[in-house]
C-alpha cells in the first residue's frame, strides 16, 4: 500500500482528480453565468454587466454573497437531516465525474460498468431533495420534495430503458468504450454517432434527462408560482448554493452521458501540433455539452411549465412506451444482422 | 488494505442493520436501511461484482428505498408510541425463529470446506451473469418475473376499484 502511494501511478491519478474536481467546479459556477446571460438575451434584457467585464466576474461575487449570508435552520426542523440533504446532493452529483471520459486519457477510473454506475449514483440523489423537503418541516418543501421523488422515479425509467438500445449496438457497459466505439466514419464524411442509430432513443433521453434535473419545462418540484421554491424554500447561504452546485452539476452529468453516448464522446477531427492534437479531443467533449446546456437554457426561458397530470400521463403513457418499443425493434435489428 | 476496507464495511453494514431495528422513528430506519444496502454493495465491490454491486444500489437504494422513503412522508407517520405494546405478541414467535436461524448459520459454518487459500477465477460481469441467467437459472428467473407480474396485476386491482 505504501508503495502504491508513493508511485508515478498514484501521482498521475491525484493529478487528473484535481484538474477534473478544479475544472467542473469553475465550470459550474460559470454555468450559472451562461445560464443569467443566455436568459436575459432571449427575453431582450442585458443580464448581468456590472461585476467585470460582460459580468464575468459575478460567479465569484455570487459565491462571496453566500458565503456571508447568514446561515438559518429552522427551529422546528430536523436539524441532522437538514444539515445532510445538501451535502448528500452534492456528493452524489460530483461522484458521477469520476467515471466520465473528458479525455482519452483524462477519466479519473474506467469501471467496466461505468454507465450503470453513474445511474446508481444520480438515483441516489434523489434522497438530498427529498430528506431536504421533510427535514425543513414546512409545507412548501414538503410538497416540493413529494412531486420531484414522484418525478424522478418516473423518469428514471424512460432514462434508463432509452440507453438500452445504444448499449446493444456498442456491446459495453464501459464509458470509454462506447466513446471508442463511434470512433470511424460512414462512407468517409458522415461520423459513425449513435444518434444516426439511435434517434428515437436520442429524443427520448434527451427529455427525460431534462425531467430528471427537474428543469424547465419539468420543474414542478420547484415551480415558483405554486411553492415559493421547492424543496429548498427554507435554505439559505452555503447550504442553498449546494443544492444549486448539484443542480447543475447534474445537468453536465446528464448532457456528458448524452454526448457519450449518442455524439462519440470526444471524438473529432484532430490537426496541428502534438499539444494540440492531445488537447483536441477535451475541447469537442466540452463544446458538446456546452450544446446540451445551451438547448436547456433556451428550453427554460421559452417554454412555460407542464401542468402535474400531464407530466405523469407523458412520462408514463408516452415516453415509456417509446423507448421500450424502441429497446423491441433494436434487439430484432441486432439480432438479425 | 482489502481486510481493512472489508472490516471498516462489513461493520457499518452490522451497524446500520441494528440501526434499523433499534430507531423509534420510521424513517430514521429506513435511511439506516439504505446505509446498510450501500455497504453492502461495497462488500460486492471488495469481492469483484462490480456489477451485482452497481445493481444493488439502482434497485434497492436508487429505487425500492425511494419509494418506502416517499410512501413515509406521503403518510408523514407520527413516532411509534405504542409500537411495543401492539409487538408484544411477536416475541413467542420471534425467538424460536431467531434460534432457528442462529442454528442454520451454525450448521452452514459447520458444514464448509475450508478453501485451499486462492481466489476462484469469479467472473462478475454483466455477460457472465446473463449467460448464467439465461441457460443455467433460466426457470427460476422466469418465475420470479411471473411473480412480479402477478404483483403488478394485483396493485392494478387494488388502486381500481372498478375495472
Amino acid at each position: 500500500m505504501i508503495e502504491y502511494l508513493t508511485s508515478f501511478d498514484f501521482l498521475v491519478l491525484m493529478i487528473k482528480v484535481i484538474v477534473i474536481f478544479g475544472g467542473v467546479m469553475s465550470a459550474l459556477a460559470y454555468l450559472t453565468w451562461i445560464e443569467r446571460k443566455v436568459m436575459a438575451r432571449v427575453q431582450m434584457r442585458p443580464g448581468p454587466t456590472r461585476v467585470g467585464p460582460f459580468g464575468l466576474l459575478q460567479p465569484l461575487a455570487d459565491g462571496l454573497k453566500f458565503l456571508f449570508k447568514e446561515d438559518v435552520i429552522p427551529t422546528n426542523a430536523n436539524r441532522f437531516l437538514f444539515v445532510a440533504a445538501p451535502i448528500v446532493s452534492l456528493v452524489a452529483a460530483l461522484l458521477s465525474f469520476s467515471v466520465i471520459p473528458f479525455g482519452p486519457w483524462l477519466q479519473v477510473t474506467d469501471l467496466s460498468v461505468g454507465l450503470l454506475f453513474i445511474f446508481a449514483i444520480t438515483s441516489l440523489g434523489v434522497y438530498g431533495i427529498v430528506l431536504g423537503g421533510w427535514a425543513s418541516n414546512s409545507k412548501y418543501p414538503l410538497m416540493g420534495a413529494m412531486r420531484s421523488s414522484a418525478q424522478m422515479i418516473s423518469y428514471e425509467l424512460s432514462l434508463t430503458l432509452s440507453v438500452v438500445g445504444v448499449l446493444m449496438i456498442a456491446n459495453t457497459l464501459s464509458l470509454s468504450q462506447l466513446v471508442a466505439s463511434q470512433q470511424s466514419t460512414w462512407l468517409g464524411f458522415i461520423p459513425r454517432w449513435n444518434i444516426f442509430l439511435q434517434p428515437v432513443a436520442f429524443l427520448v433521453y434527451v427529455v427525460s434527462a431534462v425531467a430528471e434535473t427537474n428543469r424547465l419545462p419539468f420543474d414542478l418540484a420547484e415551480s415558483e408560482q405554486e411553492l415559493v421554491a421547492g424543496w429548498h424554500t427554507e435554505y439559505s447561504s452555503m447550504k442553498f448554493a449546494m443544492f444549486m452546485l448539484a443542480e447543475y452539476a447534474n445537468m453536465v452529468t446528464v448532457s456528458a452521458l448524452a454526448t457519450i453516448m449518442f455524439l462519440g464522446g470526444w471524438s473529432g477531427p484532430l490537426f496541428g501540433p502534438n499539444w494540440l492534437q492531445a488537447a483536441l479531443p477535451t475541447v469537442w467533449f466540452v463544446l458538446k455539452i456546452f450544446v446540451f446546456i445551451f438547448f436547456y437554457v433556451l428550453l427554460r426561458s421559452t417554454i412555460p411549465r407542464f401542468r402535474y397530470d400531464q407530466l405523469m400521463k407523458f412520462g408514463w403513457k408516452v415516453l415509456l412506451p417509446l423507448s421500450l418499443a424502441n429497446i423491441l425493434v433494436t434487439s430484432f435489428i441486432v439480432a438479425i444482422s | 488494505m482489502i481486510q481493512i476496507l472489508f472490516f471498516f464495511f462489513a461493520a457499518v453494514a452490522a451497524g446500520a442493520a441494528i440501526n434499523v431495528l433499534v430507531q423509534k422513528h420510521v424513517l430514521y430506519s429506513a435511511l439506516s436501511l439504505i446505509l446498510m444496502l450501500t455497504a453492502m454493495s461495497v462488500l460486492f465491490i471488495l469481492l469483484r461484482a462490480d456489477f451485482l454491486a452497481v445493481i444493488q444500489v439502482i434497485v434497492y437504494a436508487g429505487a425500492i428505498m425511494v419509494l418506502f422513503v416517499f410512501v413515509i412522508m406521503l403518510l408523514n407517520l407520527p413516532e411509534d408510541e405504542d409500537g411495543a405494546d401492539r409487538l408484544r405478541w411477536l416475541k413467542f414467535i420471534g425467538i424460536p425463529l431467531g434460534l432457528f436461524f442462529f442454528f442454520l448459520v451454525g450448521a452452514t459454518v459447520w458444514n464448509v470446506e475450508p478453501g485451499s487459500g486462492t481466489q476462484a477465477p469469479f467472473v462478475g460481469s454483466p455477460q457472465a451473469i446473463g449467460r448464467a441467467l439465461f441457460t443455467d437459472y433460466l426457470l427460476p428467473f422466469e418465475v420470479t418475473s411471473l411473480l412480479i407480474l402477478i404483483a403488478l396485476v394485483g396493485a392494478v386491482v387494488f388502486a381500481k376499484k372498478d375495472l
